[in-house]
């Protein structure tokens, strides 16, 4: 276990007294219930853009993009450069005019607007608690984290954390989770980005990583290369570690979960909500695409940079104690030793602190720790406090993002809609607050539901993955065709829904075993990897909500279109943006963003 | 919005620059402190106090009383 010094605990303690101080100052701009969720509609679109992309940079990206990392290499690059960057630009170019310009409040509104109440009604339920059990996991996870790398009380970090979050969004709203995100966004760049640099460093820059990846991919069975280009190998599933083959990969992430998740979250859309403008709410997504499509370099570096570190190269050359302990039953604390770790990527190890074993022998190693071993390794004191800052600015903005989101679909799709309605607007700004203690309450409860029942919260991801795959087919459908109806788009969401359900059970990756990971209906096919799974679970449900929507659609009866004036390509007034200098017109972005996207795959082809 | 955010983000780095630059400097030589020999703590520190410094001036160039002339009092915006 690392002990750290007063510079460290100086570091965070600047850090909360910021992030405080922040919500503090913003409340006094509070007045009506639109400032408190949706920033009163007035924030410019660099700040709206780095928190659209802070508030999704939690700690599964960080931690989750280095642990692929290590386990998959720069092809984990295809996270961002097929599964976010274009889908960023969809949304910024053409959807973001039917979301900003309809003046719905969130996007389950959108939905009642354009489709009806059911459809609402499915969309802010799901939504609403799938946004404080992921809040939830990801506060487990830090606990987790900070309990087995710094020896902190699990209990004291969760409550800390979940404290000073739930302080700053009750103060100041969206406001202020937007803000606090933006400080968060340099803290985080900032503070990883000297990893990257010794990391690289110590290994002879990109070339020594190159080289040492290479060992590394031969004695797995690869090509040399398998770890260091990014589509090389994607030509099939057993040439490349991630296990997906390119139709897969470009379908099923670059398409259906990609389009999925930023074009229709609502914890995205409302950072573009918030903005002062038609023109600033488009440029939201494209201005965080810049900084997006370079996160590679940021978090997934670090990851591959763990496997081939040599241990003995850090400013803590003895192996720090990982403690092999539960979080709920902390009985043992064992130090790892070297040799059964790869670079400084320890294994996983079991209630004694045996190292775990997969069924060939080989041993498992436990990846979400390489980037937290890689700050441990090569931060001396004072910026290991900037380091672990930054880990835990990522956590809070995650969590930011989530009770934000869910502050505002409660209050207005659930309870202004269906619990009371018509109330004057200082009770719904009153219930906003209280939604924010509530969200945070829940969190902190999921976060304990986890620590004691794992599986649980495998299963409820999983319900998640099922419910978000067919999300865009209706979206798409909704605001690009006139005539899909309202029964269309619910009997296609609840189909695709149970199609991915029929579609998981039916199917097993390589090697696992039935029940969590699929194949409870009977197994009929099978899948290189759980990856591979998962997109094509998606891909089909998208397909199936896809086809479904426009079987029912022509059967019902549609909207006049009247009534659907400004929710739909061809009844609404497209926006010009011709007065603006080029570098601010959301087309001339777009097509930089994709230039240099298209760049960078073809550099790490 | 009436704060202008690169005000708090500019105080925030430049004091984490100062307290990094001057640990930096006050622990420079002693072992454990240059990974692969870089003494970052120093530089990084500085890093950040530039990029600090950097905000701060950007948000006092936005404020119209930040303007000299005879008027700049009246012309004081209300984002204090």
């Amino acid at each position: 276990m690392t002990t750290l010094s007063w510079v460290d605990y100086a570091v965070m303690a600047l850090y909360f007294a910021f992030v405080l101080g922040i919500g503090a100052a913003l409340r006094r701009y509070v007045r009506t219930s639109e400032d408190f969720f949706l920033s009163g509609r007035s924030i410019p679109a660099w700040v709206t853009g780095l928190a659209f992309i802070s508030a999704n940079l939690g700690a599964q990206e960080v931690i989750g993009m280095g642990a692929s990392g290590a386990k998959y290499g720069i092809a984990t690059s295809h996270f961002y450069w097929i599964g976010a960057i274009p889908a960023m630009v969809f949304i910024g170019l053409f959807m973001m005019p039917f979301y900003y310009g309809s003046r719905a409040r969130s996007v389950p509104e959108y939905l009642k607007l354009r489709f009806d109440e059911k459809t609402r009604a499915l969309n802010a339920v799901s939504f609403a608690i799938m946004t404080v059990f992921s809040s939830g996991i990801s506060l487990y996870a830090m606990g987790k984290l900070l309990h087995l790398l710094l020896g902190w009380s699990f209990d004291v970090s969760i409550l800390i954390a979940a404290g000073v979050v739930l302080a700053y969004i009750f103060l100041g709203g969206l406001t202020s989770a937007i803000y606090n995100e933006v400080l968060q966004f340099f803290l985080i760049v900032l503070g990883f980005a000297p990893l990257v640099f010794l990391g690289l460093r110590a290994v002879g820059g990109w070339s020594g990583l190159v080289s040492r990846l290479a060992e590394h991919a031969t004695a797995g069975g690869f090509a040399p290369g398998a770890y260091t280009h990014s589509w090389a190998f994607m030509g099939h599933a057993s040439a490349n570690p991630v296990g997906v083959e390119w139709f897969g990969l470009v379908m099923g992430l670059g398409f259906v979960l990609s389009f999925g998740y930023w074009c229709t979250d609502f914890l995205v859309v409302q950072r573009a909500m918030a903005a002062n403008s038609m023109t600033a709410a488009r440029r939201t997504p494209l201005i965080a695409a810049f900084p997006k499509m370079l996160f590679p370099f940021l978090v997934i570096l670090p990851g591959m940079l763990a496997l081939v570190v040599s241990p003995a190269s850090g400013v803590r050359a003895a192996a720090p104690a990982v403690s092999s302990t539960s979080t709920t039953s902390p009985t043992s604390t064992t130090s790892i030793t070297s040799a059964s770790a790869v670079g400084i990527v320890p294994p996983k190890v079991d209630a004694h602190g045996a190292p775990l074993r997969d069924a060939a022998g080989g041993v498992v190693l436990d990846y979400d720790l390489a980037t937290p071993m890689l700050l441990l390794h090569f931060f001396p004191a004072g910026l290991l406090g900037l380091g672990l800052t930054a880990l835990l600015a990522s956590f809070m903005s995650g969590m930011a993002g989530n009770v934000t989101a869910f502050n505002t679909v409660w209050t207005y799709d659930l309870y202004q809609s269906y619990v009371r309605p018509g109330a004057p607007d200082a009770h719904y700004l009153a219930m906003g607050r209280w939604a924010t203690v509530a969200g945070v309450a829940i969190s902190i409860a999921a976060a304990y539901v986890a620590a004691s029942f794992n599986n649980i919260m495998d299963f409820l991801q999983l319900v998640f993955a099922f419910v978000n795959a067919p999300l865009f087919a209706t979206f798409a459908l909704g605001m690009f065709w006139k005539r899909t109806t309202g029964h269309g788009a619910f009997a296609g969401l609840v189909a695709g829904t149970l199609a991915a359900a029929v579609h998981h059970g039916l199917s097993l990756p390589a090697g696992a075993a039935v029940g969590v990971k699929g194949g409870y209906l009977g197994v009929v096919t099978t899948f290189p990897s759980e990856l591979a799974q998962t997109f094509w679970t998606a891909i089909v449900a998208w397909v199936t909500c896809f086809v479904v929507t426009i079987v029912v659609s022509l059967f019902t009866r549609p909207r006049a279109p009247d009534e659907l004036r400004g929710l739909v390509y061809g009844l609404t007034r497209q926006p010009v943006d011709t007065a603006a200098p080029w570098y601010e017109r959301p087309v001339a972005l777009a097509v930089v963003v994709l230039a240099v996207t298209l760049v960078l795959n073809a550099v790490f082809f | 919005m009436s704060l202008d955010i690169r005000l708090p983000l500019g105080a925030f780095f430049t004091l984490l620059g100062v307290l990094l630059t001057g640990y930096g400097w006050a622990t420079r030589g002693t072992p454990g402190t240059t990974p692969t020999g870089v003494p970052i703590d120093l530089i990084w520190g500085a890093a950040l106090l530039v990029f600090g410094v950097a905000m701060l001036g950007l948000a006092r160039r936005a404020r119209p009383s930040s303007r000299p002339g005879p008027f700049s009092v009246s012309e004081r915006g209300d984002d204090t």
